[in-house]
């Protein structure tokens, strides 16, 4: 018994490693698999309030690029105004369209920690359960698609970006209508994605928009995800593979909108039968 | 020794925030992260205690795991950072040599010693951390030139902040 400690005392350096060392390992695969089940991230009260704090210097000194975008998306949305249509009819009568119910509703969110250089990139938003954010809904900016959520605390949420292992977007070719699905590509550029799976005849050229599809229970139909840049990506077997380049500036997010789908529950209960059916 | 542990706390409070806040942002090409924080463990005294030398990467690694999302990830890489560091002292340094060389620093120790130190334990750190982040063989390839050029940027860091508070070995 005592050569045994005197043996553990003359390579206690070697112990210490190996107990450490199990001990880190265990938390970093623990987290892997539990879902970020874990108070070890940006979400809690320490980090969560200093990232804030930076962040809030960081936004004063980029308030004109926001104000840029946000005229810009101020601009598209008047568009869309009915009153900047001209009516060509001449009677003119006001219809309360029952038709239309409200599917998406829209939360905006400041992003306070984000990362374009890792392996798997997450977002920091400064909204939370409080504010009636859950995991799973989709994340867009005002230029496209930026991730969706996964962990959610009181104040604080946590975005899986595009730019992750994980990430895929059912995706469309804007003017084709043809699917595929979105995923970041291997050379881990964060400008550029892979959309993979697009059926073999279909011609897409260069420059073309790829939009969210409308299998998608995140995103509403159409929302940008990026242009088409070359058509010859590696891999894809039986299908087209295609890089784009991303609309969204994942380096520059400053306000991200989180996506409200007011039938995601009901598909997913819906579609849940299919299986119980087999 | 209330001077050391001062010092100490300083180092650490101002690398983490230095590293979570100004480094984390910057990459080069994409490909090139530094990771200076680890100068924190590079400059410990001599003489700390192997227990309280595993507990402070321990929680130094945690500590910059909670800011970069990763919880494990940066321990389990600045543990064996302590360790290596441990096997590279007991093979360089004689023991007798502590007392007029508390600290591993730069102008204690020579350019060439602290040249050799620096780089071999900011290999082993920056090997085992990409290669655990990304967990897998396909992209062995570009994990290694990450992991050599970030090597490269953070050597260089180091050593610049260590040429930055150089202080010559009074004798």
């Amino acid at each position: 018994m005592r050569n045994l400690l005197v043996f553990i005392n003359k390579y206690n350096a070697f112990f210490l490693f190996v107990i450490f060392e199990i001990f880190s390992l265990v938390i970093y695969v623990k987290y892997n698999s539990f879902q970020r089940a874990t108070y070890i991230n940006t979400t809690n009260e320490v980090t969560g309030t200093l990232y804030g704090r930076v962040s809030e210097l960081n936004s004063y000194l980029d308030l004109k690029n926001v104000n840029d975008s946000l005229a810009t998306e101020n601009a598209r949305l008047r568009n869309t105004l009915k009153s900047s249509y001209y009516a060509d009819t001449l009677a003119k009568r006001t219809v309360t369209d029952s038709a239309y119910k409200q599917q998406y509703t829209y939360t905006e969110a400041r992003v306070i920690n984000n990362s374009v250089n890792k392996r798997n990139n997450y977002i920091t938003i400064q909204k939370g359960s409080k504010d009636g954010i859950v995991k799973g809904m989709g994340v867009i900016s005002s230029t496209g698609v930026v991730g969706k959520i996964v962990y959610t605390t009181e104040h604080l949420s946590l975005v899986q970006s595009l730019l992750h292992k994980d990430a895929k977007v059912s995706a469309m070719l804007a003017d084709t209508k043809d699917i595929g699905s979105l995923i970041w590509g291997d050379d881990l550029n964060p400008r550029k994605g892979l959309l993979t799976d697009v059926p073999n005849h279909v011609k897409p050229h260069i420059g073309q928009w790829v939009v969210t599809s409308t299998y998608s229970d995140l995103y509403p139909a159409g929302i940008p995800l990026g242009k088409v840049t070359n058509l010859h990506a590696k891999g894809g077997g039986f299908f087209l593979n295609m890089e784009v380049n991303f609309s969204v500036d994942f380096s520059k997010l400053q306000y991200v909108y989180v996506v409200n789908n007011k039938l995601a529950l009901e598909r997913a209960g819906l579609e849940a039968q299919e299986k119980q059916d087999e | 020794m209330s001077r050391v542990l001062i010092f100490n706390l300083i180092r650490f409070a101002v690398l983490v925030l230095l590293q979570a806040f100004l480094l984390k942002n910057i990459s080069l090409y994409n490909l090139s992260v530094p990771y200076l924080y680890i100068l924190f463990i590079l400059l410990l005294p001599f003489e700390t205690p192997n227990l309280l030398l595993f507990l402070l990467s321990f929680v130094l690694g945690i500590t910059i795991d909670a800011f970069y999302d990763t919880p494990g990830l940066h321990a389990a890489a600045c543990v064996v950072l302590a360790f290596v560091r441990v096997l590279f002292i007991s093979i360089t340094v004689q023991k007798d040599g502590f007392d007029n060389e508390p600290e591993p620093t730069l102008g204690n120790m020579g350019f060439r010693w602290f040249f050799t130190y620096a780089a071999v334990l900011i290999l082993f750190h920056h090997f085992f951390l990409f290669n655990l982040e990304v967990f897998r063989l396909s992209e062995l390839q570009y994990t290694l030139l990450r992991f050599l050029s970030s090597s490269v940027f953070t050597l260089f860091l180091v050593l610049i902040s260590s040429f930055l508070f150089y202080r010559r070995k009074e004798r």
